[in-house]
């Protein structure tokens, strides 16, 4: 166990940044989910972490002793890879084995804690087999032990689950959860996937373009989003995002005549802001109900125990889930009602989140 | 769906053979059928014909101390150049995969050699190998009589030895290179989070990996060493002194045109052809089986 301390980390390659300064702090035994989209430098952090790649700037400190000189072998972390990265000429023993092997632990202890690995993860009737002769989930497990024998201090994991198929990937996710439950070491689990990111993490860091845009456990996370991105990301179906203008008595929405009721917001009286409702907020009622928001239907999409309706709203994008049984022709016109309450406000400038005041009636917030 | 051309009849297939076929036999089964005739026969020194003489070309040619010591020279010319090439070879490798900079041009720099035609690389080696001019003039000095290939055979072995591996070292770069680069970057990161050092994961994941190349590379080697060496103990030796660099292959070439001895020649060929044959079979037996093929 131990907590890791992430101060002005930069990475640079080159001449381009990638990572602009990030500081995180992650307590022992905590399982830390790094959520971000491809490319936005969540690899590169994790593997400034393990000690693959060089730190620009900044420092890294595991139980506060600054790592940034050290070795990978010298830092107590073990890692798992995207593509497993196991050696394809070593059996599944010699592979979980192998960092024991180095270390000059005696055969006779090796074989034992291999043993102890391969019945935590069912892998014992697969020990003299190839990698190549294995499926993607075995593989994975093998990656497991190979990064659990060694009990380290820290388990990095770079989007480990993302080369299997959807069911094995919600198993392994439990089978994940579990053994952290378990070893109880620091992990810093690395994905683009939110559903992932939201059912594995104590704690969710949310990274994009380099930056931390929001840490906070899950629920915060997605109730409470700090910033646009942060908003759009998590969730899916994606929040929705209107964008309009602070008025006397509202907000109005561009691209068209209609206003929403918000009551005091305490947002600058023509401030631009983009009004953020999650699908799951939405309402549908009758077309024309008072204080409804009437919008076209799109397109209809079936989730089994309910539907995601996509409608147009005076040309915007904008999605409902609902799990009534309703079910509205595409080109009908309906009627959408949401909450005060459930209203996020956001920047158009900078994307951060507004805060507004509380809202102390939850009344109908909408006008047609 | 299988998406193969079937030929309805056997015989459009045997026509598209054709030509390859006739190459092949044109140009090697015939040449090999008449060296095995011409070694079973022996041709009369004023024409009128070959005159069948069964083994006796092989069993005088076996029984003679100057064809022992050629296959001796030849197996330590092949063993000492192939070793020589290959761990050059595989050092400048292994050192330029772990930085990658640059790494275009040494592959261009570096297969050059292989491009040029073993006179010219000779006439080269025999300039820079000279005793009596260049750097090996100045060792000369230091120690009088140290460096002599034209006197001493150890000197002139040394000399074919070190242009023919010359040579191959770029060609054998340039294969274990392409092998290095081809191990994913993640199994060296898995390696070093394991806890390997640069020495050791050479040792345990990088070698075994590339164990196929090198298996590639021996056979071509050893068989090249025997075969391609015959234009660099043209210039540089001439198989001299003393018969101290006479290959196997140089040997055939002497005593055929020089010494106008076709049938004991095409009998030299044809031992040769078996050494190799020989040579190859035993590496696949024994060798191939400790490569990992992946
Ligand atoms: N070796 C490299 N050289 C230059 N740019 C790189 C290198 N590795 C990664 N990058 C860039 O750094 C950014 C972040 O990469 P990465 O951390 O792998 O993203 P991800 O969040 O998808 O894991 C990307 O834009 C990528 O193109
Ligand atoms: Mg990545």
């Amino acid at each position: 166990m131990a907590s890791i301390t992430i101060r002005g980390v930069k990475k640079n390659y080159a001449k381009t940044q990638v990572v602009h300064g990030v500081d995180l702090d992650f307590a022992s035994g905590e399982f830390v989910v790094i959520l971000g989209p491809s490319g936005c430098g969540k690899s590169t952090l994790l593997r400034m972490i393990a000690g693959l790649e060089e730190i620009s700037d900044g420092t890294i400190a595991i139980d506060g002793m600054v790592v940034n000189k050290l070795e990978p072998r010298e830092r107590g972390c073990a890692m798992v890879f995207q593509n497993y990265a196991l050696y394809p000429h070593m059996s599944v023993a010699q592979n979980i084995g192998y960092s024991l092997k180095v270390a000059g632990v005696p055969a006779a202890e090796r074989t034992q804690r291999i043993q102890a690995v391969a019945r935590v993860l069912e892998l014992e009737h697969l020990l003299d087999r190839k990698p190549m002769a294995l499926s993607g989930g075995q593989r994975q497990r093998v990656a497991m032990g190979r990064a659990m024998i060694r009990e380290p201090k820290v388990f990095l994991f770079d989007e480990p689950l993302s080369n299997l198929d959807a069911k094995l990937r919600v198993q392994m996710r439990s089978e994940i959860r579990k053994l952290h439950r378990r070893l109880n070491a620091t992990s810093v689990f690395v994905t683009h996937d939110q559903v992932e990111a939201m059912t594995l993490a104590d704690r969710l860091v949310v990274m994009n373009g380099g930056r931390v845009e929001q840490v906070g456990t899950p629920a915060e996370v997605y109730s409470r989003p700090a910033s646009r991105f942060v908003a759009t990301f998590v969730g899916a179906p994606a929040m929705n995002m209107l964008e309009g203008e602070v008025t006397l008595d509202g907000i109005s929405l561009l691209g068209g005549s209609r206003k929403l009721n918000v009551s005091r917001t305490g947002l600058a009286v023509g401030a631009k802001v983009a009004v953020g409702i999650r699908p799951e907020s939405v309402r549908m009622v009758a077309p024309g109900t008072p204080g409804a928001l009437a919008a076209t239907v799109d397109l209809i999409e079936e989730l089994g125990a309910g539907r995601v309706i996509y409608v147009d709203l005076d040309g915007a994008p904008f999605s409902v889930v609902t799990s009534e049984t309703v079910h509205p022709e595409p080109g009908s016109t309906i009627g959408l009602q949401f909450a005060e309450a459930d209203l996020h406000f956001f920047s158009s400038e900078t994307g951060g989140r507004l805060d507004v005041f509380k809202v102390s009636v939850p009344e109908p917030a909408l006008q047609g | 769906m299988e998406k193969r051309v079937t030929f309805g009849r056997w015989t459009i297939g045997i026509l598209f053979a054709v030509p390859q076929l006739l190459l092949i036999f044109t140009f090697f089964y015939w040449p090999a059928g008449q060296a095995v005739y011409w070694s079973l026969t022996l041709q009369q020194p004023w024409g009128g014909g070959n005159i069948w003489v069964g083994l006796d070309n092989f069993r005088s040619i076996l029984s003679n101390a100057d064809y022992w010591n050629s296959i001796t020279a030849s197996l330590v010319f092949a063993a000492i150049s192939t070793g020589l090439a290959m761990v050059i070879a595989l050092v400048l490798a292994a050192l330029t995969d772990r930085q990658l900079a640059g790494s275009r041009l040494y592959r261009v720099v570096l297969i050059w050699p292989y491009g040029i035609a073993a006179p010219a690389l000779a006439m080269a080696f025999r300039f820079i190998l000279a005793p009596e001019a260049g750097f090996m003039a100045v060792v000369n000095k230091f120690w009088p009589g140290f460096w002599d290939p034209g006197l001493d055979g150890a000197d002139a072995m040394a000399s074919v030895i070190i242009a023919f591996s010359w040579k191959y070292v770029g060609y054998n770069f340039i294969f274990f290179l392409a092998a290095f680069q081809a191990i994913p970057r993640s199994l060296i990161e898995a390696a070093a989070m394991d806890g390997s050092g640069v020495i050791r994961r050479f040792r345990d994941i990088q070698f075994p990996l590339i164990t196929p190349t090198i298996f590639f590379l021996l056979v071509i080697n050893i068989t090249e060493s025997f075969q391609d060496s015959f234009g660099i103990v043209d210039i540089m030796t001439a198989g001299g002194p003393a018969n101290a660099t006479n290959l196997m292959v140089y040997k055939i070439y002497s005593d055929g045109f020089k010494g106008l001895d076709y049938s004991g020649a095409a009998a030299q060929s044809i031992i040769l052809m078996l050494l190799i044959i020989a040579l190859t079979i035993v590496q696949f037996r024994f060798i191939e089986r400790r490569v990992h093929y992946r």
